[in-house]
């Protein structure tokens, strides 16, 4: 990911499909995602706030799936 | 030189059809006679290269305001454009083409207006088919339909597109595939998995089929009327498809009416005509009605004789809590359960999920025992109802494809049309009604869907 592309909006989106609950994205951003009754992530619309971003990023690049994704915003 | 129709429509020995405009008999139209009634489709002389589109057509069609008539009502020029973009970008793709696949794979229950359009004017659809593929640059085309008995006979389908190729009017290989049977089977990213040798199951987004889909090549999915519709506007141009319909939705749509009317069938109806006409058409109720299912099992309930009036689009239908869908309407009469018709219809759709998203698979099964206890459980099931409410916002938008948003937008329009009967089987239990045959269609799950 490009720097300039960084300071752009971004928002979290999750590939349903791949995400199979390990709840890792929730541990590391409570902030942004929450686990419904049955552990899989659910996402707060709208873009994430620049100070989240790092670890938004964090949470795309641990996720042992691959399923969170951060995508630009609109 | 464009392929326009509205030029040719002058030098064509028929007339522009009047309303039906695409069904017009009770037995399946021949190529000879076909080609009588409509003269040939207006397809180019010169066969354009593979991957270089024709965009005439195109602008036709979104002049005319045609929408996609398979239940998302999604602008048939713009994902048109969208393929022929992609297949003319250059790159790897831009000398094979693009690939064109006709929906005919009608999953809704309550809908049989796409079989019945198969059966009786194939070459319509397969018209379309060809102008498309020539609109889009595409060197293959599908027809894509259910296997077995719930699809329409494989037999005539594979005869009409046999008799095109003899004729040179196919433009581009027509091949029918057959789909296994499921509700989400024929969903477009799934018909493209299928095609590409994998199971027929709803894929992830992006890449959406018109990037990337059959084969791996820009691929255009629409269902089969939209096709249908558009082989006239190739004819006789888009003011002559304006002529029936609204300003804002112009044209006609195949609307399956079922349930508790005295004539159920299909009946093609320019849009913007109100529910209750349409519901006249199909011989009025043949006893006392409460609700409409507008839009099929991913629209919703309308109450009556409250929503008789409302008009048959998307943008009337969608602020009352329904859609227009693929053309569906079912009328539920007084003597039968909202509450249990939908409980039903909710487990029937949660037995259709394909297992891949944790939502879908745990939210829908929950949804359907939540509806049922309402429907059937004893005095005091007001947990079930803020079970069920909680569900219905957990379960929407949270799957690849829609299954879990319109099974949610269908059992909301219950709780919010059925309120009354919904407070009183939570202070009374069930109703007598709720033993009472279904109205609404439910198939058994086909063998080995998950």
């Amino acid at each position: 990911m490009s720097p300039r592309r960084r300071r752009e909006p971004q928002r979290l989106q999750l590939n349903p499909i791949a995400c199979e609950a390990h709840g890792v994205c929730i541990e590391l951003l409570p902030e942004l995602i929450a686990a419904d009754p049955w552990g899989y992530p659910v996402i707060a619309p709208g873009p994430v706030p620049q100070q989240l971003l790092p670890l938004a990023q964090r949470a795309v690049n641990v996720c042992p799936t691959l399923a969170l994704l951060l995508t630009r915003a609109g | 030189m464009t392929v326009t129709g509205a030029p040719r429509a002058a030098r064509d020995p028929g007339r522009p059809p009047r309303i039906p405009r695409l069904i017009t008999g009770s037995a399946p139209v021949s190529l000879a006679e076909h080609l009588d009634r409509y003269g040939p489709p207006p397809l180019r002389a010169d066969r354009p290269a593979a991957g270089r589109a024709v965009t005439g057509l195109i602008d036709e069609i979104d002049r005319a305001g045609l929408t996609g008539r398979g239940g998302a009502g999604f602008p048939a020029a713009r994902k048109m454009r969208a393929v022929a973009d992609a297949a003319s970008r250059g790159g790897t793709f831009s000398s094979v083409g693009a690939v064109v696949i006709a929906n005919g794979a009608e999953s809704e229950p309550a809908s049989w207006k796409d079989r019945l359009l198969l059966s009786r004017a194939p070459h319509l659809v397969l018209d379309g088919v060809a102008l498309a593929a020539e609109a889009v640059g595409a060197s293959r085309a599908y027809l894509c339909v259910h296997a077995g008995p719930v699809g329409p006979a494989a037999g005539p389908l594979r005869d009409a597109i046999a008799s095109r190729d003899r004729a040179g009017l196919n433009r581009v290989p027509v091949q029918l595939a057959e789909i296994p049977g499921g509700y989400v089977t024929s969903q477009e990213t799934a018909l493209v998995g299928f095609l590409n040798g994998g199971p027929a199951r709803p894929a992830f987004v992006p890449p959406r089929p018109a990037q990337r889909g059959a084969h791996r090549r820009p691929t255009l999915v629409q269902n089969v009327e939209t096709f249908a519709h558009a082989a006239l506007i190739a004819r006789y141009g888009a003011d002559w498809f304006r002529a029936a319909g609204t300003a804002a939705f112009p044209g006609t749509a195949l609307m399956s009416v079922g349930g508790a009317v005295r004539r159920p069938g299909v009946y093609e109806a320019a849009l913007g005509t109100t529910l209750a006409s349409l519901l006249q058409r199909a011989g009025g109720p043949a006893e006392a009605p409460a609700a409409v299912l507008a839009g099929g099992y991913f629209g919703g309930w309308l109450p009556l004789p409250a929503a008789q009036h409302i008009p048959l689009s998307d943008e009337a239908l969608r602020p009352a809590g329904a859609s227009l869908g693929p053309g569906v309407l079912v009328l539920l009469p007084e003597s039968s359960c909202g509450l249990a018709e939908t409980a039903r219809a909710v487990r029937y759709l949660a037995s259709q999920s394909a297992g891949q998203c944790g939502p879908c698979s745990n939210g829908l099964p929950a949804l359907a025992e939540a509806m049922e206890w309402i429907a059937y459980g004893r005095a005091g099931a007001a947990d079930g109802l803020s079970w069920a409410q909680q569900l219905l916002r957990l379960v929407s938008g949270r799957g690849a494809c829609h299954l879990p948003d319109g099974t949610a937008s269908m059992a909301a329009s219950a709780l919010r049309v059925f309120g009354a009967d919904l407070h009183r089987h939570l202070t009374r239990g069930p109703c007598q009604r709720v033993s009472r045959a279904g109205v609404l269609p439910v198939p058994r799950p086909p063998a080995g869907a998950s």
